[in-house]
């Protein structure tokens, strides 16, 4: 990818150019990407460096801090942060058990010459996208209340089961989060898919016919394998969504749910950070979280072979 | 014989999957119903029933709507003022600043390139809500907490709208730029009267994943808005998400309204939203 740049000073040009800087090719790019060093220097790095101290600091004022060593470190050993990290992660896994096949197989339907409706159906697909967090929130939790006559229980109670009180019990939380996950990001995945789907050349799929393939055939030895970048590019972006979730938990349960409900990582922080004025052992939260995400996609990264196709 | 079975299950194929896509077509814009329908019913049914399958005429009115436009308790004016102005902002510096260094990173081949190149791809992968603690202290220093400026500066040059407009820019024809030098045009120039043109398509996409994400986002401005007249309607409306008050008649409406104008940008332009997601994102 790196290489595919062209290079544009191979041809010197001899003609009168003003010696002024704005006429340097030398100079010029450093002024084109400076708002970003600007930014990643002062928003980024700066931010990053900071919460690393931090979180080898006990906070208590702007101006009063004390060095404490692994104290925060030490102190993630509680029932609270081993809940969180739990939400996390099932919430993480199962947004990737539901939204990596269901928008794969939605996508080939939707790729499919035999449909009808193609692009009609792929923008009422992608339209809860357009909706915030919370607002699409606000319907999901007032969906889900404990009353008999919701939405949902009034769905269950069709099947003989129910009222739930779905709110109040961490069995249903992870459920209604992940509800309210696949509903709004569905389309989106879809979409990636198709674009996917569209780099597939025909021909593939017709010499895998005269060769006698039938369409579980082609679906699992040639679309899955020509899909890998997308899976991979789906796969990244859900790991670092899921462990960075926390709004959809905020619209339900507010920031501080009783029990620890639904409590996320960056919920946590946002806790121990904002309501208990705790910056060191939030700061301790964040880099630990930054951690899981790393590495968490190093390992899927390199399962997927992607750092062996880069060095080929 | 062949001919007619392949043309009879075509067509089973045909209805299958129109089946199936409008199935999960209903499942997509149900919500949209729901909240439409219960926007009109007083906050007291809300409260005693939830969002429910019920239509009630008698008992439903535009009354809500007005309260939330009207009502001298609302702040949903300001909401919607502070939401609009923020979005603007956000997104014209970042469209004006992200396609300059994408641009930049694409055509000019300058020492650090590489390296810089590299630093926005990684950056991409961190989560921005592990940097909130850290931010939220800068900007109580920089006294920008409770400012339109603090909401939108740290995250106006994001790295994925520089890769955006880099993957983007990598294609454009190199031969401009040097009929620009020969003609006696600035580098800028070259950019401004060039190349930006011919990225339209590009900004086209880009301006409304923009416009969405800041339109939608929760966490950052929860943390620097401060005062009830500041805050954006998504924050505004999980403020109105409290187990008591009587809140539940401006919720519906509130959240229905806060969709509208991202809707109409939508069905106005809905190429452009999907070309922007895929876009070099995926080739990668």
């Amino acid at each position: 990818m790196l290489s595919s740049v062209p290079q544009t000073d191979t041809i010197t040009i001899k003609y009168n150019r003003k010696k002024n800087i704005f006429y340097s090719d030398k100079v010029v790019p450093y002024i084109f990407v400076l708002p970003f060093i600007i930014s990643f220097l002062t928003f980024y790095l700066y931010s990053i460096i900071s919460t690393i101290m931090m979180s080898f600091q006990t906070i208590s004022g702007l101006n009063d801090v004390e060095f404490v060593g692994l104290k925060n470190y030490m102190n993630l050993n509680n029932p609270h942060f081993f809940n969180a990290l739990t939400v996390s992660a099932k919430y993480t896994f199962f947004t990737l058990l539901v939204l990596i096949p269901l928008p794969m197989l939605l996508a080939v339907v939707l790729n499919s010459k035999m449909t009808i409706g193609r692009n009609f159906f792929r923008s009422t697909l992608f339209i809860p996208a357009l909706t915030s967090v919370i607002v699409a929130g606000i319907f999901f939790r007032y969906s889900f209340g404990e009353q008999e006559t919701t939405l949902a229980n009034a769905i269950i109670k069709s099947f003989g089961i129910g009222p739930i009180v779905w709110l109040q019990s961490k069995s249903t939380a992870i459920f209604i989060l992940v509800v309210l996950a696949t509903w709004r990001w569905l389309g989106v995945n879809i979409v990636y898919f198709l674009s996917g789907l569209q780099g597939i050349s025909s021909e593939l799929y017709e010499s895998a016919e005269i060769d006698g393939a039938n369409t579980i055939d082609k679906f699992f030895k040639i679309t899955i394998p020509c899909l890998k970048p997308v899976i991979i590019y789906v796969v990244t972006i859900s790991v670092y969504a899921g462990f960075a979730m926390f709004a959809e938990s905020f619209a339900y349960w507010r920031s501080t749910p009783p029990g620890d409900i639904g409590l996320t990582l960056v919920g946590y922080i946002y806790q121990e950070g904002f309501n208990n004025n705790d910056l060191g052992f939030a700061s301790a939260i964040g880099i630990t979280l930054l951690a899981i995400v790393f590495v968490l996609n190093l390992i899927q990264l390199t399962l997927f072979g992607f750092f062996k196709k880069e060095s080929d | 014989m062949k001919m007619k079975s392949t043309r009879k299950k075509n067509r089973i194929i045909t209805i299958t999957n129109l089946i199936i896509l409008s199935l999960f077509s209903v499942i997509a814009l149900a919500p949209f119903y729901f909240m439409f329908v219960s926007s009109f019913k007083p906050g007291e049914e809300l409260l005693r029933n939830g969002i429910n399958v019920n239509i009630q005429p008698q008992i439903m009115s535009i009354k809500n709507y007005v309260l939330l436009f009207t009502d001298e308790s609302s702040l949903y004016l300001h909401w919607y003022k502070n939401s609009i102005i923020i979005t603007l902002l956000h997104t014209v510096l970042a469209l004006f600043l992200t396609s300059m260094v994408g641009y930049g990173l694409a055509v000019y081949n300058f020492k650090g390139r590489n390296l810089i190149f590299t630093v926005v791809l990684v950056v991409m992968m961190i989560p921005i809500e592990i940097l909130i603690l850290p931010l939220y202290k800068l900007m109580v220093s920089l006294k920008l907490i409770n400012t339109y400026f603090g909401v939108v500066l740290p995250f106006v040059v994001s790295p994925f709208a520089v890769f955006f407009f880099r993957q983007y820019a990598v294609g454009l024809p190199k031969d401009y730029l040097d009929a620009g030098r020969i003609d006696g045009c600035s580098e800028f120039g070259i950019y401004f009267r060039i190349m930006m043109p011919l990225m339209l398509p590009a900004f086209g996409a880009m301006v409304i994943l923009q416009a969405m994400s800041s339109w939608n986002s929760f966490i950052w401005p929860l943390i620097v808005l401060r005062t009830n007249e500041m805050l954006t309607i998504p924050i505004g409306l999980a403020s109105l998400i409290t187990p008591y008050g009587n809140n539940y008649d401006m919720l519906m409406p509130g959240a229905v309204m806060s969709i509208v104008p991202i809707l109409i940008i939508f069905l106005l332009n809905q190429k452009a939203f999907i070309s922007g997601l895929t876009v070099g994102g995926v080739k990668g």
